[in-house]
């Protein structure tokens, strides 16, 4: 049965590393792999998407089909509003990084930042898990492991923690940072619980 | 060994391992990591050309002197390369020859949806479609044995889906393969009439014998099932991306014909199929292709009468052309959904100049395709037209001789980009200059190409491979064409922005405007750090007593401007600011200083 997860935030925040991460993962635990990204042009801001199929089986296309995504783990939470359609309707599960980030609509004040972005997710999916993510990592050093802290709240979710999740982070890290990942990693492992 | 590879980059590793020693290509997505990621091998010759049809000229003159070559591009690229690629296909390669397009049905970043196997059938040369990232890679590797063997450029046509999805590839060793002998063989090489009258006549049995590979070609295969779907048997043909796209929502119910290699078709294998089956789908993104090829055959197939024209064949696009619905969905108002629509970034050196530009009255601005092109929408409201490449100077120029001859008394402004400049616009300003329009031409150097992520140009000093070169001067370039009136300014300058523009507007010559002012994302290197003294080291900030909420300086869409409804003030967010000074000088109360002004 082929698995589906769809990560998603805004350009800088972290979402393709994490995604190269999850999907070196998967490919050496045996899974086939696919895996596609929607990245705008390169200006910063934009919304960001990594879509990623796993399987014990062949793996046919690499996008996801709408209503078809088994967690959908948001680092931002109007783009996990923006993505819900891609939720499965039964037994989906989201991870939503409590976080705003203004849109140029937003700025200007031509749009309000939507409220009860939490209880619209909370009335659609099976599961939503909130997290602090930028707040924990900035407590854990730098606000930058926040993408890691998500990586280990999907990983626990999908029962992915048997991957060995610490020797990944070590080969795909610079070395100032493996320490405050590892740490990340577990902490968000810890929150999925 | 397995490893997780886009298409791109499991193009440059066949072309690694394929003994390419020779690589070309202008930047465009989704076909600019090719090239990215070949000039990582040591082994292989990597250049960014200043467009594809000198990226194109390049490989054929490298195969010409015998070695593997490559051109890589996008869609719309072709375009401009075409004119070699077509007579090229009747000369023949001496060493083997290769050229990529990345085609992007549903036009993520592209201004069209074109279909290039046309240009394989126009050109008559062979073409390869990969479906996933292990096709990309023994395809290049194929193409290159195959254009050796048959005397043909081959065409390897991907999709943007194809080039920036990731899948598993077993990744081999690079194949040696000498430099071949090169020997003045004017039949062959020298495009007159009487010797391509030769070549064309040659062509036929060429096309022949390909026609033979692709009814062999192991990329050419059938998956019989027994299985019915409401008692017939339902046959799938399928090339490219679609093929996983259908085989997801036809699943284990249908029989599949997957078509690898797309030119020539393989006429039998196709017959056989369609012979076999009750009810045949044909699933293909863009232009009906393999459909319209079947239907000469004879066959009553299904394709554009079920499935729609244009854009990606996605599952979800199967299934509800197919069965008339979608998979069942989460229900929630979606009109909740903010926009997020793409924005200069804070610091753009692009911003000064639109906001000043979009203010005037009496011109039409004639864009190009570039970053910049964002400043078609608001706030900036700076760009009336935008065509392909280059189009900017040329496309002005012809509004500017129409608006002179009629009376109409308005100017036309042009505005492109540096590495769009050298691509196509130097040869339009030359079209400027010898039939005398007064067209204002902006040349906005960004130190860089930007939008497709930061590839080095003619203009920057550097090559693809990081080794330091001429940096060629765009202000002696368009002195030297003939342009009399230059000014080199600094964008975020307002008040130079307004004075360069003044001081040509009633010019009766051409003129040119160079904006230089690095981009704010590129790694800037050491000549732009000795060039731009203090380069984004400062900060703005928003005196709140002075704040009046006017919002003007939210005018020039600074994504680093936050308005706060509940006390009606702007504050900058200081992470993303970068001091460029653009809002300092709009404010009309003196409220926006530099932090080390600030009390």
């Amino acid at each position: 049965m082929t698995k589906n997860i769809l990560l998603t935030g805004v350009g800088g925040q972290g979402t393709i590393l994490a995604a190269k991460m999850l999907t070196i993962g998967l490919m050496e635990s045996g899974y086939d792999v696919k895996m596609s990204e929607i990245h705008g042009m390169s200006q910063r801001g934009g919304s960001v998407t990594s879509q990623v199929r796993y399987s014990e089986e062949k793996v046919y296309s690499p996008v996801i089909e709408k209503g078809t995504a088994d967690i959908i783990v948001s680092f931002e939470k109007m783009e996990a509003l923006r993505n819900l359609d891609y939720l499965k309707p039964e037994g989906g599960v989201v991870v939503i990084n409590n976080v705003e980030i203004p849109s140029m609509t937003n700025l200007t004040g031509e749009e309000k930042y939507t409220e009860g972005i939490e209880e619209i997710i909370e009335g659609a999916a099976s599961k939503v898990i909130s997290i602090d993510a930028t707040r924990l990592a900035g407590e854990l050093g730098s606000v930058k492991a926040a993408n890691v802290i998500l990586l280990g709240t999907l990983v626990k979710s999908m029962g992915l923690d048997h991957i060995d999740w610490e020797d990944i982070i070590r080969r795909n890290v610079k070395e100032k940072f493996i320490d405050l990942n590892l740490k990340a990693i577990k902490l968000g492992m810890d929150l999925a619980k | 060994m397995k490893q997780l590879l886009t298409g791109d980059e499991a193009i440059a590793r066949g072309a690694y391992e394929a003994g390419v020693r020779h690589a070309a290509a202008y930047p465009g997505t989704p076909s600019t990591e090719i090239l990215e990621n070949i000039a990582k091998y040591d082994e292989i010759y990597a250049e960014w050309a200043p467009n594809e049809k000198v990226a194109m000229e390049s490989a054929i003159g490298a195969s010409m002197a015998g070695a593997r070559s490559m051109a890589s591009m996008k869609h719309v690229g072709v375009n401009v390369a075409a004119d070699p690629l077509m007579t090229f296909s009747y000369m023949g390669v001496n060493g083997g020859a290769v050229l990529v397009t990345a085609d992007e049905p549903g036009m993520f970043s592209s201004q069209n949806e074109q279909d290039n196997r046309n240009y394989a059938k126009m050109g008559k040369f062979p073409m390869l479609e990969p479906s996933d990232s292990q096709d990309c890679l023994d395809m290049v590797k194929a193409a290159y044995e195959l254009s050796e063997k048959y005397n043909v450029i081959f065409m390897i046509r991907m999709v943007t889906r194809v080039c920036h999805s990731k899948s598993l590839v077993e990744v081999g060793e690079r194949k040696d393969v000498p430099v071949k002998e090169w020997k003045p063989d004017p039949m062959k090489y020298v495009a007159l009439p009487a010797y391509s009258r030769i070549l064309r006549v040659q062509m036929e049995d060429r096309q022949k014998a390909l026609e033979e590979a692709s009814e062999n070609s192991p990329f050419n295969y059938a998956e019989y099932t027994d299985e019915l779907k409401d008692g017939q048997k339902v046959g799938v043909i399928a090339s490219g991306a679609s093929f996983w796209y259908a085989k997801e929502v036809f699943g284990e119910t249908a029989s599949y014909l997957k078509l690898g290699f797309t030119n020539p078709m393989p006429k039998n294998m196709i017959t056989e199929f369609c012979q076999k089956m009750d009810v045949v789908y044909i699933v293909e993104e863009d232009d009906p292709y393999i459909e319209e090829f079947c239907q000469r055959l004879g066959f009553k197939v299904h394709g554009k009468d079920t499935f729609p024209p244009y854009g990606e064949m996605t599952p979800d696009v199967l299934r509800k052309s197919l069965t008339g619905d979608t998979l069942p969905e989460v229900n929630y108002d979606h009109s909740l959904v903010n926009k997020r629509p793409p924005s200069l970034c804070a610091g753009c050196p692009h911003r000064g100049l639109f906001f000043r530009l979009g203010k005037r009255k009496d011109i039409m601005i004639s864009g190009d395709i570039g970053c910049y092109t964002l400043a078609a929408g608001a706030p900036y409201n700076a760009m009336n037209s935008t065509v392909c490449m280059g189009a900017s100077i040329s496309v002005g120029h012809g509004a500017q001789q129409v608006f002179n001859r009629a009376g109409v008394k308005r100017k036309v402004v042009t505005v492109l980009g540096d590495s769009t400049f050298f691509h196509t616009g130097v040869e339009s300003l030359i079209n400027t200059v010898y039939n005398q329009s007064n067209t204002i031409n902006i040349i906005l150097d960004n130190r860089i190409t930007g939008m497709t992520g930061h590839q080095q140009n003619p203009g920057t000093g550097y090559t693809v491979k990081g080794d330091s070169t001429i940096a060629i001067n765009i202000e002696e370039l368009v002195k030297a064409i003939g342009i009399r009136h230059v000014k080199v300014i600094d964008p975020n300058d307002l008040k130079a922005v307004d004075e360069a523009l003044d001081s040509f507007m009633d010019l009766d010559e051409p003129s040119v405007i160079i904006t230089r002012w690095p981009c704010v994302l590129k790694k800037f290197s050491q000549e732009d750090l000795n060039e731009f003294e203090g380069l984004f080291q400062t900060k703005d900030v928003v005196d709140p007593e002075k704040c009046i909420g006017c919002k003007l300086c939210q005018k020039t869409g600074c994504p680093a401007l936050i308005f706060n409804a509940e006390d009606k003030k702007v504050t900058i967010n200081r992470t993303d600011c970068v001091g460029c000074d653009v809002c300092k000088q709009v404010c009309p109360t003196g409220a926006i200083l530099k932090e080390s002004e600030a009390k």
